[in-house]
């Protein structure tokens, strides 16, 4: 009983703490191609720590929460894949200090242009 | 010890969707703020299901599950509009 | 009756953060932005329904709100233009 619901708010704590910081990073970062790192990266992180420590919790509810979390595992980079592309697209500017850009040279190198 | 634990994360979790709802008001353009709404809409998926087992009713893990999909259906429609239309 | 007995503060919360994307949809020019506050609007609304312990009616709103009225509304800014004009 106590050691495992100290571990588990523990771990709730740890991936609220994750959420937080993307969160951050979403309010910090200079451009949206940074912003998009930092915040979809670092919040499924600690999405899936939270559902985890949730689930330490209340170990009765592991098999729904593993499908939530299998869920967000499966479609929020597909979500952010679409959401970076059609941004760069549509002529979303890079930041001043970024250093290089190559995504014109491997659209030249595939013939796409 | 339990309680205290839960209490702080659940006050990170907060200042994270007031932090994701500044930059979706002051975002500039579209797209940082279709950002912002992915990741409010990822902050509150694990706030439901907190609630849930602060409430110890199971149907409200539905809630969050339905949630999840729809943002997804709704984010990635939003790219593939900005992208080429619908 | 105070108020804060009737909500407690993360409710307020809520309901402060809905009020504020809705102004944002209703008096944004960008049209795909005001999209995006819609959306958000149904997602805090959704939450305090599940706060308010109405499982089923979340559960409908976060279907309706961030999904269907998001892709109909893309339909719709898509058949119109994409920035509001000025007032003449």
């Amino acid at each position: 009983m106590g050691a495992q619901q100290i571990i588990g708010a523990a771990v709730t704590l740890l991936g609220t703490a994750f959420l937080f910081l993307g969160a951050l990073g979403i309010v910090r970062m200079p451009d949206l191609y940074n912003r998009m790192q930092a915040g979809t990266k670092a919040t499924t992180l600690g999405n899936l720590l939270t559902l985890l420590g949730l689930g330490i919790l209340q170990p009765a509810w592991l098999v729904k929460l593993a499908l939530i979390a299998l869920f967000v595992l499966v479609t929020n980079p597909i979500s952010s894949h679409a959401l970076a592309r059609a941004a760069y697209r549509s002529g979303v500017p890079l930041a001043d200090v970024t250093v290089r850009d190559e995504y014109p040279e491997a659209l030249q190198e595939h013939g796409e242009a | 010890m339990v309680d205290l634990l839960l209490d702080l994360a659940l006050s990170l979790a907060a200042g994270a969707a007031l932090l994701a709802v500044y930059r979706l008001l002051m975002g500039p353009g579209a797209a940082s703020r279709a950002v912002a709404m992915d990741v409010l809409s990822l902050i509150i998926m694990p706030m439901m299901a907190g609630y849930a087992l602060y409430s110890g009713r199971m149907i409200y893990l539905d809630v969050a599950l339905v949630y999840g999909i729809l943002s997804f259906l709704g984010v990635t429609s939003l790219a593939r509009y900005a992208d080429k239309g619908v | 009756m105070d108020i804060v007995t009737l909500f407690n503060l993360e409710d307020l919360l809520i309901c402060a953060v809905i009020l504020v994307a809705a102004l944002g949809a209703v008096l944004h020019r960008n049209l795909l932005a005001a999209v995006v506050f819609a959306g958000v609007v149904s997602l805090a609304v959704s939450y305090l329904f599940l706060r308010l312990s109405a499982p089923d009616v979340a559960m409908t709103e976060a279907a309706i709100g961030a999904g269907i009225t998001t892709v109909i509304f893309l339909i719709a800014v898509r058949r119109t233009e994409e920035v509001e004009r000025e007032e003449p």
